[in-house]
């Protein structure tokens, strides 16, 4: 419906009447004489860009109004409530938004060194016959389907946090609250792990590129003063740390809104626990589980919104890290001019 | 303009090219090339390039584009290695020792580079600018580093421009101010040699003037190798200039002698500039 609205009828008598007078050139606006084969590509192609607007307000428009029933309900102590029951229709938010940004956060934690690593080694100490392999297996760990890296995650990596790593981590550091407790194997460390390895491939190679942009001069200028490879690849990082922090961010959208595979070894119960061996809960793993068992009205409305919540979160994080990209390239582009 | 034996009329007033070179007391040869060829995979840069140089002098290095003056600027402090498939043969020597059996980090705390365009670090405020060599150094002592920073500043002409705006950014600055923090950079680490890349070629020719008048100053305390697209410059500044063609060194004399009796004919097409 709102469709209609936003693509303008007009442009549709336009093509109709191109189409019909396809031979002819014939006046638009100010007089000028233009082909109609432009005319069509050029209203086609506006329309196939004004879809995708459409469609993302069509869907934000679908949740706020599928959720309205929760929202009036529960107002913002939605997202500051602990409890989640179907049967009494009680519903809070917290533990899955809990959930989400912990293992989110764990991911990044885990995943940014070792993507900055790999970048390093991609741009400044690999040799070219190595650099195009290593970028194509890093490039291909981000096309592996979630289910195969939850598949891999529940049958290998869960059973062996189990039995080797975390009683290991909480014979030594069991007096830090975040390893204490009984080692699961499923939780939001194995969440946290399997998203890492998830936006690795993303992290490592937007960086990459990004630290490829840095000028050559500024590399140079650091090694003319007598500095050590390791010493101007950290010029070459301060250089670049906007990117890398988009880079980041991105990776960081990729965890947050990440289902499958999370689901598989999180644990599924919806609890706020200092512990990472602690099972937890995602707002994206709920909706997953939760949604064909979902009878009442409420508890769809209250699902939506979490979906809703979720889909603010990814479009702000993903904003963020969209201007930080350009700000960067427009600060090539002005150096370079 | 009055006619000099063997050459033709010459794009320089020759009377205005100071008396040097001749004057200078040359005892030492701080930098002596045996040799010395560079190749870019297959291609070669240079060829066979033998050249002293004396210390506490300028040498201006002038050719035409891709005729191989940057490349031996580059191998001089051994960044020509680090483009990759780069390959160099013969020998430098910076007081007699080869810079190539030196840990190449040494050699480029002796030997400081300027190069094209100005390149401050972005990230970095004027005073981390020029601290940034000392620091990758290892020096740490504050005092220390802000007396060094104050004197680079003086010596690279450019402290009583920026002495009230130290922790302002490098990038901020205009492009002549840009180099001459790029000199100052170079000049903290206290170098015994600098080698600069065409200094002035994005510059105006204001800011040129300056970064030439600095020269002379610097040549008191460091041994200079300047490459230059501008032979007026290298006229103006240099005590002996080397003229490189398609790779090989064709002359290399005292500076007046090039532009006005060069023994090449090579030389004196380009110094007349029937070419280049």
């Amino acid at each position: 419906m709102v469709g209609h609205l936003l693509v303008r009828p007009l442009y549709f008598l336009q093509i109709m009447e191109s189409i019909i007078t396809a031979q002819h050139t014939f006046k638009a606006s100010k007089g000028r004489l233009i082909n109609p084969g432009d005319l069509i590509f050029k209203n086609l192609t506006r329309f196939f860009a004004a879809l995708i607007l459409v469609l993302v307000v069509l869907m934000a428009y679908e949740m706020i109004r599928t959720s309205a029933l929760s929202w009036n309900k529960f107002g913002f102590n939605f997202f500051i409530r602990s409890v989640w029951d179907p049967v009494q229709d009680e519903y809070g938010a917290l533990p899955f938004i809990y959930g989400t940004l912990v293992s989110s956060l764990l991911s990044i934690v885990i995943a940014v060194p070792l993507s900055l690593g790999i970048a390093v080694f991609l741009t400044e100490v690999a040799p070219r016959w190595l650099e195009r392999p290593v970028s194509f297996f890093v490039e291909m760990l981000a096309g592996i389907p979630s289910i195969v890296y939850g598949v891999w995650g529940f049958f290998v990596m869960v059973p062996w946090l189990r039995s080797t790593v975390e009683p290991f981590i909480s014979k030594h550091l069991g007096f830090i609250p975040l390893f204490r407790g009984a080692p699961y194997g499923v939780g939001m460390l194995a969440a946290g792990i399997i998203l890492s390895i998830m936006i690795l491939p993303i992290i490592a190679s937007i960086s990459r590129d990004v630290l490829k942009a840095v000028p050559r001069s500024q590399t140079e200028a650091a090694l003319a003063l007598g500095s050590t490879r390791w010493q101007a690849t950290r010029i070459a990082l301060a250089y670049s740390r906007s990117g890398i922090f988009g880079a980041v961010i991105l990776g960081l959208g990729r965890a947050i809104g990440e289902t499958m595979a999370v689901t598989m070894v999180i644990g599924n119960r919806p609890t706020i626990s200092a512990s990472l061996f602690e099972p937890g809960y995602t707002m994206a793993s709920v909706l997953a589980n939760e949604f064909t068992e979902a009878t009442s009205e409420m508890y769809i409305s209250a699902l939506v919104e979490i979906a809703l919540t979720l889909f603010i979160i990814t479009i702000i994080i993903n904003s963020f890290a969209r201007l930080l990209m350009w700000s960067v390239t427009s600060n090539e582009r002005a150096q370079k001019a | 303009m009055r006619d000099y034996p063997g050459t033709r009329q010459t794009l320089i007033d020759i009377d205005t090219i100071p008396e040097k070179g001749k004057g200078v007391p040359v005892d030492h040869n701080k930098i002596v090339a045996e040799n010395v060829s560079a190749f870019f995979g297959k291609v070669q840069a240079i060829r066979d390039i033998q050249i002293s140089i004396p210390e506490n002098s300028i040498v201006a290095i002038i050719g035409p584009s891709g005729c191989g003056k940057s490349t031996f600027l580059r191998s001089i402090n051994r960044m020509h290695e680090l483009v990759h498939g780069t390959r160099i043969t013969g020998k430098i020597l910076l007081d007699g020792e080869d810079v190539y059996s030196i840990d190449p980090v040494l050699i480029r705390k002796k030997i400081g580079m300027v190069f094209q365009k100005p390149n401050p670090f972005p990230t970095m405020s004027i005073f981390d600018n020029v601290a940034a060599g000392l620091r990758m150094g290892g020096t740490h002592d504050r005092k220390n580093i802000a007396e060094i920073v104050e004197r680079s500043l003086q010596q690279a002409a450019l402290w009583n421009e920026v002495k009230d705006s130290l922790s302002k950014s490098g990038v901020g600055l205009s492009g002549g101010q840009q180099q001459r923090l790029c000199i100052a950079r170079a000049l903290a680490v206290n170098p015994e040699v600098i080698l600069m890349d065409e200094p002035a070629s994005a510059l105006d020719p204001i800011a040129t003037a300056k970064i030439e008048e600095l020269l002379f100053e610097l040549k008191k305390r460091y041994t200079i190798v300047i490459v230059t697209h501008n032979m007026q410059q290298a006229a103006r500044v240099s005590d002996y200039t080397a003229f490189f063609y398609m790779g090989e060194l064709i002359e290399y004399d005292v500076t007046k002698k090039i532009f006005t009796a060069p023994s090449m004919k090579q030389t004196e097409d380009y110094v007349t500039g029937r070419f280049g």
